[in-house]
């Protein structure tokens, strides 16, 4: 490669006249989120993820289990695609974490931390960018359940308003997995930690099953479980139904979860050393 | 807050950073002039890499101060970094990303509008020759294209100070040469670089002065010839036939052991070397040779190189 190399001494310096200020921290999160797309374009693995996993739940659990639970499938579709939907992106919200514990083995937080922009942009912008990765997968399940029999009641504004609901909810919880992305030891700790904490985060819940056919002790925590809250409110926006407090009780608690998690990641970010 | 201009680039009392039971930085007192190359010697494990990391507000001083350009590093990280560019010791890059990309991202952090970034991204390409290689994803570049792209990255701002850690650590001579040039065109315009490095001919190349750390302090400080200077002076080297090696020894008056055999096999084998300190004229060693019927193969003036230096220095320095 030394032959790329010119031979002739080329001025590498900026003209300072071109030397700009600092970008504001809006524009340092838009750099961050398009940071965090270019990488979803550039790893076509992780976005065989983002098609695949809601792909084969929907279809799976819809013949799997729709006879035994519904009677057919196509019913039991009706009360399963919010459920997949809302698993589907909450799977999702590890990538962010995943993200940023790589910047940290790589040494790009180094970089990054000593540009004169707003920090926190870092996190804020690549959790920011994975809003993409989850409306890839919301319009794959929406697409999926209408080929195969699901007739949402509300309507286009109910499928769009259930959609923006759960990434709200997704943006939130991303916030848990930047603070353990930043505390982990490398990507495969995060990824195992994802599945020991998201399964039973979202099978425990009423996204597949009616919680009345659940044993007694176990139905407080699938009614207090966030996802569950989430699940109700998506199929009360589909169907058209949604009362306020179904809404408001999932905005909540993902202002709740952002409140606790923003602080503490920020931290973790300012101390995090390669 | 303005930055004074008297001020040196970089000035710490004190600086002291511990990791556990060790002290990466012990009271580190140390003064960067502005301008020119500052070139921080020492073993691994001495506390460079550490010290960079300090004065780029990455870590946080356990004890002591330090002043970048007149901002303190603690009290205002923010001032301090508008004025640096950091190349840490491993690439830091992006690797799913391409070249282009990872500079672009930069420029853009640095409040570049979208064109101005590209086309800041594509001069830097070009001066270090990734052009051809720009919208590859950085996984595919060799270790020397990774090397070169993290360094374009802390120069799509000309920033006043930069800190190059091991910058040509693991690049092949011709990239390492280029480096040299770009660090010296950039102290041309009036940068300040502070480079550590294990090369010991580079820092000879390129820095106006250096410091020699070990144990996390600065145990010596200077030009590089200074420091030479500063193990023993200059050696006059004389080459006579293997023949006359006995008698010239003799007549110098030098101990027996001051004659051996040249280093290098290019020379016959029929001469020998004889090394004496120069203490005394040139002129006069030639004239004793000569009253002694001795003719000259050849002579040399020699400096001790920096590698004499640092060894002398931080043996002394390492705890037995």
């Amino acid at each position: 490669m030394t032959a790329t190399i010119p031979a002739v001494r080329v001025s590498v310096l900026a003209d300072p006249a071109a030397d700009t200020t600092p970008s504001t921290a809006w524009g340092a999160v838009r750099v961050f989120a398009w940071r965090s797309l270019l990488k979803l374009r550039h790893t076509p693995e992780q976005a065989a993820d983002a098609i695949l996993i809601p792909f084969i739940f929907t279809v799976l659990f819809t013949f799997l289990f729709g006879g035994a639970l519904a009677g057919s499938p196509r019913e039991y579709l009706q009360f399963l695609l919010p459920g997949t939907l809302v698993m589907a992106i909450l799977l999702m919200t590890v990538y962010g974490g995943l993200s940023l514990n790589t910047d940290v083995s790589r040494g790009v937080l180094d970089r990054f931390r000593s540009l004169p922009a707003w920090q926190p942009a870092h996190v804020v912008g690549t959790l920011a960018g994975d809003l993409g990765r989850y409306l890839v997968a919301s319009a794959i399940v929406v697409t999926l359940g209408l080929v195969l029999g699901w007739r949402p009641d509300g309507g286009v504004t109910g499928v769009v308003a259930g959609i923006g609901l759960a990434l709200v909810f997704a943006y939130a919880l991303s916030w848990v997995w930047a603070a353990i992305g930043l505390v982990a030891r490398s990507p495969q700790a995060v990824s195992m930690l994802s599945f020991v904490l998201q399964f039973p985060l979202t099978f425990a819940s009423n996204a597949f099953v009616d919680p009345a056919t659940m044993p007694d002790w176990l139905q407080p925590w699938v009614e207090a479980n966030p996802v569950s809250l989430l699940v109700t409110a998506e199929r009360e926006l589909f169907a058209g139904t949604a009362s306020f407090g179904d809404v408001a009780w999932v905005l909540v608690a993902s202002a709740v979860v952002v409140a606790a998690f923003a602080p503490l990641t920020f931290h973790l970010y300012r101390r995090r050393t390669a | 807050m303005r930055d004074d201009p008297t001020a040196p680039a970089v000035e710490t009392a004190g600086l002291t950073k511990t990791f556990g039971q060790t002290r990466a930085v012990d009271g580190l007192d140390l003064v960067v002039p502005r301008g020119g190359v500052y070139g921080l010697l020492g073993p691994n494990g001495a506390g460079k890499t550490t010290t960079v990391r300090l004065l780029a507000t990455l870590l946080r001083p356990d004890d002591g101060r330090a002043v970048v350009l007149g901002h303190d590093v603690v009290d205002d990280a923010a001032a301090v970094r508008r004025e640096l560019s950091l190349t840490g010791q491993f690439a830091s890059l992006d690797t799913d990303l391409t070249g282009r990309e990872n500079l672009v991202v930069q420029a853009r952090l640095l409040g570049r509008s979208r064109r101005s970034a590209h086309a800041r991204a594509d001069e830097l390409l070009a001066a270090f020759g990734l052009d051809e290689a720009a919208g590859r994803l950085v996984n595919t570049y060799s270790g020397g294209m990774q090397r070169r792209l993290d360094i374009a990255a802390s120069l799509v701002r000309t920033p006043r100070l930069l800190f190059l850690d091991e910058p040509t650590t693991g690049l092949d001579p011709r990239s390492r040469r280029h480096v040299w040039d770009v660090v010296r065109e950039l102290v041309d315009r009036g940068t300040t670089v502070l480079l550590t490095t294990q090369y010991l001919d580079e820092a000879d190349q390129l820095a106006d002065l250096i410091g020699v750390v070990s144990g996390g302090r600065l145990v010596a400080t200077g030009s590089p010839d200074t420091l030479k200077r500063s193990v023993g002076g200059d050696v006059l080297e004389v080459r006579v036939a293997a023949a006359d090696a006995v008698r010239a020894t003799e007549s110098l008056g030098l101990p027996a052991d001051a004659a051996r055999p040249p280093a290098s096999g290019a020379e016959h084998d029929a001469t020998t070397v004889l090394s004496l300190p120069l203490t005394r004229p040139v002129r006069e060693v030639l004239d004793v040779l000569d009253d002694a019927g001795i003719t000259l193969a050849g002579f040399d003036v020699r400096r001790p190189t920096l590698d004499e230096v640092f060894l002398a220095l931080t043996d002394e320095a390492v705890p037995a």
